[in-house]
């Protein structure tokens, strides 16, 4: 066992060596992300024809359900994985973050599509929020224009990986077992004409544009 | 052994057990939820759910009773035609009680019919 801060940290190839003479080791850690990670509630709420594919998803061809997700809630008390499907107008940014604030931790958000994670083909107009990152901590970002259920499973395959990945001690640890992480995000205002803030300084920060002279 | 005495005891054994496997997740996750999971409410996460929208006014809101109308109805001709076909079938064979309690539960129903008439609620409109 090598010690690494306050955090024990099984030596994998001890583990490995043990799995292949049929000896299975486990940690509580292990233990507890195996049950996060496979059933992971997501919300119900769709805002545009990206939620086609995402409800398409949960149908019986693709079959969210095999990886335990098939719960969509109804209330944002019982989900803790909020799927931002479709374009984010400024009229609805306010909601969406206050849906995501209403969330219990420990909460994730897989923005699905073109326009969830930058706005899309409506990148240019006046009344389309240019990605939800802007408000919100994005886990997983889905291109496409809708990107196809295998791209959704995939995604929640690349989360389900993270929330593995977690460990309970250390610096990555999920949101809720770390006091800092702050319970809610400031919600945006409609202004005189854009919303205020144009994004949340904490999280996003508009990319540094490098000219050559 | 005490299902000798009693061959309930065993079913009595089986419904605890049934009833502890329901409980006993609900108990560990509750025990959970108070020992281990950090409290992170906010104003906004306490406040009242509303599909996303910050919720106005008061949702200590009266509903309408009007549907006891329709409940009315519903017993005089529905639920009294399935009693008044037994008690047709052995109307010369009844006691005299079991005719007076069959009276008194007509004269309840009659009662709501005069009163939905008088309502109104019997006219098409």
């Amino acid at each position: 066992m090598a010690e690494r801060g306050a955090h024990v940290e099984v030596d994998q190839g001890l583990k490995s060596e043990l799995s292949k003479q049929g000896i299975f080791t486990t940690t509580l850690e292990e233990v507890y992300n195996w049950g996060r990670k496979n059933s992971v509630w997501p919300l119900q709420f769709g805002l545009a024809c990206c939620a086609i594919e995402m409800i398409a998803t949960s149908m019986a061809r693709y079959d969210l359900a095999r990886f335990g997700a098939e719960v969509f809630r109804p209330s944002p008390r019982q989900a803790d994985l909020m799927i931002v499907a479709g374009t984010v107008t400024k009229k609805m940014a306010p909601q969406v973050v206050r849906l995501y604030n209403q969330m219990p931790e420990p909460k994730y958000v897989i923005a699905m599509g073109a326009c969830a994670i930058s706005g899309g083909p409506f990148k240019q107009g006046y009344n389309v929020l240019k990605g939800i990152d802007r408000y919100l901590p994005v886990d997983v970002h889905i291109p496409g224009c809708p990107p196809r259920p295998e791209a959704l499973l995939h995604a929640f395959m690349t989360l389900q990986k993270r929330i593995g990945e977690q460990s309970l001690a250390s610096a990555d640890r999920p949101r809720h077992l770390d006091p800092d992480a702050p319970s809610e995000f400031p919600l945006p205002k409609f202004g005189e004409h854009d919303l205020e803030p144009a994004s949340n300084p904490e999280i996003w920060r508009p990319p540094a544009v490098s000219r050559e002279a | 052994m005490a299902s000798d005495q009693n061959p309930y005891v065993l079913i009595l054994v089986l419904l605890v057990g049934a009833a502890l496997f329901g409980l006993a997740p609900l108990v560990l996750a509750w025990v959970w939820s108070k020992k281990f999971s950090p409290r992170k409410p906010g104003e906004q996460k306490n406040a009242t759910y509303e599909c996303g929208l910050e919720s106005k006014g008061d949702a200590w809101v009266q509903f309408k009773a009007e549907y006891y109308l329709y409940a009315i109805i519903f017993l005089i001709f529905d639920v009294e035609t399935i009693f008044l076909l037994p008690f047709a079938v052995l109307f010369t064979r009844l006691s005299v009680g079991a005719f007076v309690a069959m009276l008194v539960f007509l004269l309840l129903l009659v009662e709501g019919l005069a009163w939905a008439w008088q309502k109104g609620v019997l006219t098409w409109k």
